[in-house]
This record gives C-alpha cells, sequence and structure tokens, in this order.
C-alpha cells in the first residue's frame, strides 16, 4: 500500500460504516492499536548532517531499514539519535522518498553510489517514479556496458580448451588477436582493394594501335584481367568457405548481412564460367557484372565506420521514410502545377507530368542543370517556389540523420534499438507487480489475519513467530477489505486460481460429495496453490447442490507455505536465498474455505505419501504429502 | 442589446485576425501569447484554527493534528476535488472499481455541494463516523443512500450503491458474481426495511429498523478506535 495515502486510511475506514446497514453478515474484529503511543519526532544523524521526521513517516514501509526494527542497530544511546555513516546528499532522497512515497533519482549523482545507498537502505530501485526512472535505467546500462567493455578485453585472452574451430572464429571476429589472423585480415583487405581497382580499370579505354578504335582495357588484355578475378575470386571463396565452418551457428551465419555480401560479390564469377558459350544470356551476363561492385562492400568487415553509417541508415529508416514520402508528395504537386502552366508555350519541354518529375527533382535539389527551363511568367514564379520548398523539405529531417549517426558513432554501436519497446514493456511489468503484489498481500494477510484471530492449537504458536510483523496499516487496510468481502457476502481470490476454478465448473460435473482430483496437470508449484485450488474445487463440487443452505467454515491448518509475489526486501532475499517453499514443519498457516457440504466432513488427518492423493469420498482437501492436517469445524 | 453584442464580438474577430496576420507577417518568437488570458485556477485554502475545529469534533488536539498532517502532504492546495478522492480511494481497493462508490462518497461527505471537500468537511465527518452516536452514523449512511437527497431511499437507488459496492471487490471474487445476486441483496434489504411495504424507504424506517438490528449496531461500532 502506499505510503501516501496511509493518511487516509481513517477515512476509508469510516466510510466503510456505509456497508454495515447492507451487510447480512457479522463483520471480523478490527485489529487494536496496541501501542498507542505519541508520534515522536527521530532524529536520524548521517555523517554529522541532523534529519529529523516523525516516527510514523519511517513506518510507511516497514520492510526497509528505516521502517523497521534493523535502524535500532544504529541507535546511539548517548546521544539519542540514530547514526549512520553513510552518505548525507543521498540520504535525502532516500528521506524525501518516505516522505513523499516517491524516491527520487539525482542526475548529478553516480549510479553505483546511489544503487549502493539504496541498497543500504533496503530500498529497491524499481520503486524510482516515474520521472526519474528512464534516467536512471540509462545511466545504470551505460555503466554495465562500460563494465562489460573493460570485461570483454580481457575475454580475448586465450581460453585454454578452445577447440580450432572456435579458434578460427575468434580469429575471423577479431583480427588482433594473433599475428595469422592479422595477416588473414590484411590480405584479404588487399585483394579486395585489388579486386575493385581491377574492375574499374577494366573499363578505361586503352588504345594499342593508333588508328584503332578505343577499347576498353579489359577487352585489350582479357586474359590477364580474367586470370586477375579468377585468383580474387578464389581467395573470396575460400575465405567464405572458412568464415562458413568457423561459424557457431551456421544457420545464423548464412542469413546474416556481411555473408549475403560475400555470396553475390563471388556468384557472378560462377555464374559467368557456367554460360560463356550462350549467346542469349551473355548480356545478361554482363549485367550481372555490376553486381561485382558489391564486392566493395566487404570493406565494411575492416572498417568501423562503414558499419555504423550503415547502421545508423536502418535505424533511420523512420526519418528516411519520411524525407522520402514528402519529397515525393512535394514532386507530384510541383510537376502538376508546372506542366499546366507550362502547357501554353509552345516547343515545351514539359510535354508529360512524368516528364515534369525530372525537373521538379533537379530543382528541389537545387541542382538545376538547366535542360529544361519554364519559359512563361506563371512557370517561373512556380519554379521559383518550387526550388525555394525544396531546401526545406531536404533540410528538416537531414540534422535528425546526423544528429543520430554522431550520437551512434560516440557510443559505439551499443545503442539499444528496442530500447523504447523495453523500457514499456518494463514499466508494464513493474505497475504489474506492484498491483499483483499489493493484492497478493491482500489475500495472503487475509488468511494470516485469520491465524492471529483465531485459538489455535500449541503446536502453532511457533509459527506465529515464524511469520513477519505486519505492520499496523496492513493489518486495518485488511481488516477493511474483510469487512466489504463479509458486506457484500463474496470472497477475493487469488486470479488464476479464480479462472481455473471457473473453467473447471464450466467444464466438469462433479458427482455429489467426490471432488475429481484428476485435473491436476499444470499445477504443481507451492502448496498454497495445490491446497487452494483444491478448495476451488471442492467449492465447486459442492455448488451444485444448491439446496445445501447448511454453511461451514473448515480451517486446515497445513504446512507453511512459500510467500507470494510481493516486491518486499525480505521476500526478495527469500527468493535469492532459499529456492523451495519454507518449511515444511508441523506449524502452519491457516485458509479460510466456506463451502457448503452436505455431510459434516470426518477426521482427515493422514499423511500420505508423495503421490497425488487419491480421491477421497469428503469433499474437503486433502493435506500435503508429509504434515498433520487438523480439520476445526465451525458452524 | 443583442445587434451591440454582435458588433462588439465581430469587432473582436477583427482585432484578434489583424494580431495573426501581424504575427505572421513580422514573425514572432512568443508562441504563448494565448496562455496569458488564462488566469491561474490554482486554489488556496486553508482550514479554521485548531480550537475552533476542536470545539467541533470529537477529537482531541493530537488527533487533529495527525489528521491534518497526512492530509496537507496529500493535498497542499487544502482541499480535495472529486478526481484526487477518487484517485486515493482506489488504492484502497486495487482489485475492484472504486470509481462509482467514492463519488457517492464525495456527494455525502460536500455538503455545501461545491465540488471540493475541505479539511473542515471531512474532519466533521469523520468525527460523526467514528466519534458520533448510533444515530448520527445512521443518519450518514441513510445520506449516503439517498443519491438525489429526496428523503427516500428508492430501489434504483439502493441498486446503484450496491451495485458500486460490488464493484469494489472487482473480478476475481468467489462465488462468481451475477446480476441476480445484487438484485436479490437489494430485495432483501427492502425486506427488512421498508415497514410500510410502499417501495421506498424513509429515514424513519431505515433507523428503526437499523436500531433493531443487533448485527448493525454491533457492527457500526467497530471503528470506534481507527485514529
Amino acid at each position: 500500500m502506499a505510503a501516501g495515502v496511509a493518511a487516509w486510511l481513517p477515512f476509508a475506514r469510516a466510510a466503510a460504516i456505509g456497508w454495515m446497514p447492507v451487510a447480512n453478515l457479522p463483520m471480523p474484529v478490527a485489529p487494536t492499536n496496541k501501542n498507542k503511543h505519541q508520534d515522536e519526532i527521530i532524529i536520524l544523524n548521517v555523517s554529522g548532517r541532523r534529519f529529523q521526521t516523525w516516527r510514523n513517516t519511517l513506518d510507511r514501509y516497514p520492510d526497509t531499514l528505516l521502517g523497521s526494527s534493523e535502524k535500532e542497530f544504529f541507535f546511539n544511546e548517548e546521544t539519542r539519535e540514530y547514526f549512520f555513516d553513510r552518505d548525507p546528499d543521498v540520504f535525502r532522497s532516500i528521506l524525501n522518498f518516505y516522505r513523499t512515497g516517491k524516491l527520487h533519482y539525482p542526475r548529478y549523482e553516480c549510479i553505483s553510489a546511489y544503487d549502493e545507498e539504496l541498497s543500504f537502505f533496503g530500498i529497491i530501485p524499481e520503486i524510482i517514479s516515474d520521472c526519474c526512472y528512464e534516467e536512471y535505467k540509462d545511466r545504470k546500462r551505460e555503466n554495465i556496458e562500460r563494465l562489460m567493455d573493460d570485461l570483454e578485453d580481457k575475454k580475448d585472452s586465450k581460453l585454454p580448451n578452445m577447440t580450432f574451430r572456435e579458434t578460427m572464429w575468434r580469429a575471423f571476429e577479431n583480427p588482433h588477436t594473433s599475428t595469422m589472423a592479422l595477416v588473414f585480415y590484411y590480405v584479404t583487405g588487399f585483394f579486395i582493394a585489388i579486386s575493385v581497382t581491377t574492375n574499374v580499370i577494366e573499363t578505361v579505354p586503352c588504345s594499342s594501335m593508333p588508328n584503332q578504335r578505343d577499347v576498353p582495357c579489359g577487352e585489350r588484355y582479357t586474359e590477364a584481367f580474367f586470370c586477375m578475378d579468377t585468383a580474387c575470386v578464389m581467395i573470396f571463396t575460400v575465405e567464405y568457405l572458412m568464415r562458413l565452418f568457423a561459424a557457431p551457428s551456421r544457420y545464423r551465419f548464412m542469413r546474416s548481412v556481411m555473408s549475403i555480401i560475400d555470396v553475390v560479390a563471388i556468384l557472378p564469377y560462377y555464374i559467368g564460367l557456367v554460360m560463356t558459350n550462350n549467346e542469349d544470356v551473355s548480356g545478361a551476363f554482363v549485367t550481372l557484372r555490376v553486381f561485382r561492385v558489391f564486392r566493395i562492400f566487404k570493406f565494411s568487415r575492416h572498417s568501423q565506420g562503414l558499419r555504423i553509417l550503415g547502421y545508423t541508415l536502418k535505424s533511420c529508416a523512420s526519418e528516411l521514410g519520411f524525407l522520402l514520402f514528402s519529397l515525393t508528395m512535394a514532386i507530384i504537386i510541383f510537376a502538376t502545377v508546372m506542366f499546366y502552366a507550362e502547357k501554353g508555350s509552345s516547343s515545351t519541354k514539359f510535354t508529360s507530368i512524368p516528364a515534369s518529375f525530372w525537373y521538379t527533382i533537379v530543382t528541389m535539389t537545387t541542382l538545376g542543370y538547366g535542360d529544361m527551363v519554364p519559359k512563361t511568367i506563371a512557370g517561373k514564379i512556380f519554379g521559383s517556389i518550387c526550388s525555394l520548398s525544396g531546401v526545406l523539405v531536404i533540410a528538416l529531417p537531414v540534422p535528425v540523420i546526423v544528429s543520430n549517426f554522431s550520437r551512434i558513432y560516440h557510443q559505439n554501436q551499443r545503442a539499444d534499438k528496442r530500447r523504447a519497446q523495453k523500457v514499456q514493456k518494463a514499466r508494464l511489468a513493474r505497475m504489474r507487480i506492484s498491483k499483483s503484489g499489493s493484492s497478493s498481500a491482500v489475500l495472503h494477510s487475509k488468511r494470516n489475519g485469520l491465524n492471529q484471530s483465531l485459538e489455535l492449537t500449541g503446536s502453532l504458536e511457533e509459527d506465529q513467530q515464524l511469520k513477519k510483523t505486519t505492520s499496523l496499516l496492513e493489518s486495518q487496510h485488511h481488516h477493511l477489505l474483510h469487512c466489504l468481502e463479509k458486506t457484500t457476502n463474496h470472497e477475493f481470490v487469488d486470479e488464476r486460481l479464480y479462472e481455473q476454478g471457473y473453467l473447471q465448473t464450466a467444464l466438469q460435473n462433479f458427482p455429489s460429495q467426490s471432488p475429481s482430483l484428476s485435473s491436476e496437470e499444470g499445477i504443481t508449484g507451492t502448496c498454497c496453490s495445490r491446497r487452494t485450488k483444491k478448495n476451488i474445487q471442492a467449492l465447486s463440487a459442492t455448488h451444485s447442490h444448491t439446496h445445501n443452505l447448511q454453511e461451514l467454515s473448515a480451517l486446515h491448518i497445513q504446512c507453511g507455505e512459500q510467500h507470494p509475489l510481493n516486491t518486499s526486501r525480505s521476500s526478495l532475499n527469500l527468493m535469492s536465498d532459499e529456492s523451495g517453499s519454507l518449511n515444511c514443519k508441523s506449524s502452519g498457516l491457516v485458509t479460510t474455505a466456506i463451502i457448503s457440504i452436505p455431510t459434516p466432513p470426518s477426521n482427515n488427518s493422514r499423511a500420505s505419501p508423495d503421490a497425488p492423493p487419491p480421491p477421497n469420498p469428503d469433499a474437503p482437501p486433502l493435506p500435503n504429502p508429509g504434515t498433520d492436517v487438523v480439520k476445526i469445524s465451525a458452524l | 442589446m443583442k445587434m451591440s453584442s454582435r458588433r462588439r464580438r465581430c469587432k473582436r474577430q477583427l482585432i484578434k485576425f489583424t494580431q495573426h496576420i501581424t504575427r505572421l507577417i513580422t514573425g514572432t518568437l512568443s508562441s504563448d501569447n494565448e496562455d496569458e488570458e488564462q488566469e491561474s485556477t490554482t486554489v488556496r485554502y486553508h482550514p479554521e484554527n485548531l480550537e475552533q475545529l476542536q470545539s467541533q469534533t470529537h477529537f482531541s488536539r493530537q488527533e487533529l493534528q495527525l489528521l491534518y498532517r497526512g492530509f496537507k502532504n496529500d493535498c497542499p492546495s487544502g482541499v480535495v476535488n472529486e478526481d484526487t478522492f477518487k484517485n486515493i480511494y482506489a488504492l484502497f481497493f486495487p482489485l475492484g472499481d472504486s470509481s462509482k462508490y467514492a463519488q457517492f462518497l464525495f456527494n455525502a461527505f460536500d455538503k455545501d455541494k461545491n465540488g471540493s471537500l475541505s479539511f473542515e468537511e471531512l474532519v466533521c465527518d469523520l468525527s460523526v463516523l467514528l466519534r458520533g452516536t448510533t444515530e448520527e452514523k445512521l443518519n450518514w449512511a441513510f445520506n449516503l443512500y439517498d443519491i438525489n437527497n429526496d428523503g427516500q431511499i428508492t430501489k434504483e437507488e439502493m441498486l446503484d450503491v450496491l451495485k458500486s459496492i460490488y464493484d469494489l471487490m472487482g473480478k476475481s471474487i468467489h462465488p462468481r458474481l451475477k446480476e441476480e445476486a445484487v438484485r436479490q441483496h437489494v430485495r432483501m434489504f427492502f425486506q427488512k426495511m421498508d415497514i410500510n411495504q410502499d417501495g421506498v424507504v424513509t429515514i424513519e424506517e431505515f433507523i428503526d429498523c437499523c436500531q433493531k438490528d443487533e448485527d448493525i449496531m454491533q457492527s457500526l461500532k467497530i471503528f470506534d478506535n481507527a485514529v
């Protein structure tokens, strides 16, 4: 429950008087305020700076250091104050959290110092309020990445047991790990350069004889160029096959961009080998040679700047798309206008609207070739408007792309593409956790509350000390919800179990007195869920008998259960330290089930083995293995 | 009369238009000229002094101090409006939808019907509910149910109120909520309270019946130590 509303609890409880006249059942007993001491001001001395606050303020969050009895460890008897040897600046935000219910992250703080203070005072960072949460997460991620960079440098050292394949892959990915890798890196780079240069020089005309027409060098020195090409392609093929062999996941490697570029670079050569003699397709073969220029993209393995550029363009796809779209719109508009404006003049170049597209593009990008110019006055006016607007339309998205590039360049490709989605997902998850935490805390304490208010056998007294004490505020809140249940004569249940119970009533038809325990699939987990699931089964079994008005409250005392998910510090510690459920001692927790059964249940105390308990004629649920079940029914 | 107002409106529009054109031509960097026309609508309100509240309610000085501190923390402006009240109430009932019941509560607390609750209104009602006589409490409950304040509770009003209470529970309840259950509840209530069977419950019938019912009398007392 949020602390800020602790002050409103008396109002909410007073408003509950409105339910009393319509309720048909008696109300449960209210928790009493045992320690009615006056609210006092306590002094917190943090490294010399004294903070003062009401004791009630700190009690709002009983699972943190300041809210629990843990602060007594820091109590200084002589000065009657609590002394903490921590950072007073960060403590300011922490104390404000108690006061306002919102935890803020100050921007000038170092993230790891802040984290340490939070964990000292037992506050989980997920509580940071929305205004500061993004900043906190960003800084934290940056920090982690920085630390990971340091780790990665150490990772380059050779691990003792690496297979040949792994060594090769590592050599391909990080060329500076060994001299062989470096040699390979430079050799491939050199051959890429050679290949691109030969492709270029092939087309340069070089005349051999003065009175013959200029032929491109490629046609003069065919064999030399062919040999060069073959050598390059062989090197590239060998490299590609080696990478394919060394890749940890071949399928993923084959799908990656770099490998596709490799394939496209070497494919024309092989296709050319296959069909040199066919006259019809030689024309197509010539165009295939264009793809040889893709070899230049292989340089991107060698140049990080090129990779970043490609990544930037990919991440700015929306801005580029917007640029393209707006340009297209403007082109069509202006082309139409120019066409109709120039329609009147004779011998005009603006023969059709698509023909005017060329003029518009050239004008908007401020190229102005001059091969098409408007002659009429209207055409000139619209032409000038066209060029002015072209400047604007193109200039607008460009700074976005530029800033993107610089950001990515500085972060060196570590920007998270899906950061927005993850944050949104995390935020929704946080809200869900806090909501389910409060609701499950209600259900949990409802059972606990009944535990405390009923007479139990002696063996259960230890259990009460085992449970963590709920604050007075919590117990009052839960009492309020309990009154609501009584007013409406319906009970709160856990959402999952509610749905399962609903499904089971819909699907199964129970015989009169035996609940069907066959549908236990999918329900493993804690004792709690199994037990309350069986409660639902029993309840739904007997609900078909609405003529039975005899109501029994059967209390089942079973072994201790795992605490439901809530975001308190103690339960976090629990989850990290103890993997299973708490323990199955003889002490246990109490749950209530309001069931209507035709006959009183027989005493059902037996310890069943680990196997799922067989269906028994009695409606109430069966015990968990290894525990004694004592049922107390009260009319 | 109409002509002059129309002329005035015309003039105002014309002035606005010329202003807009000049701004367009000369270009201006300040973009919130329109915002200056809005007045600030924050309300600052502070309650009567402590002695007066002490005399008006059954609370002690310390209790009033505690209550006001908590109140001021959450509502620095000194008044609660309906939305804030609904939000606060929703935090107590996370599983259900508390807006309707909060609205009824707000109307019951808001005696002068000005759309916002001041600290005095809250604390006076609180003292009635927590420290008042059972008749006062029943009176308050009657006012809560009587939505249109006509002195009678009709079946529709009761249905609305009960539906809002059931809404507080939310969906994950057992047994599943049926439409009929709420109507059944209304019928039971009217059976108990409507003595002369005229279809409405007046305040005398209500107080009479409740005072005869031991359970209700008992349950009215459980919050007496709430502060």
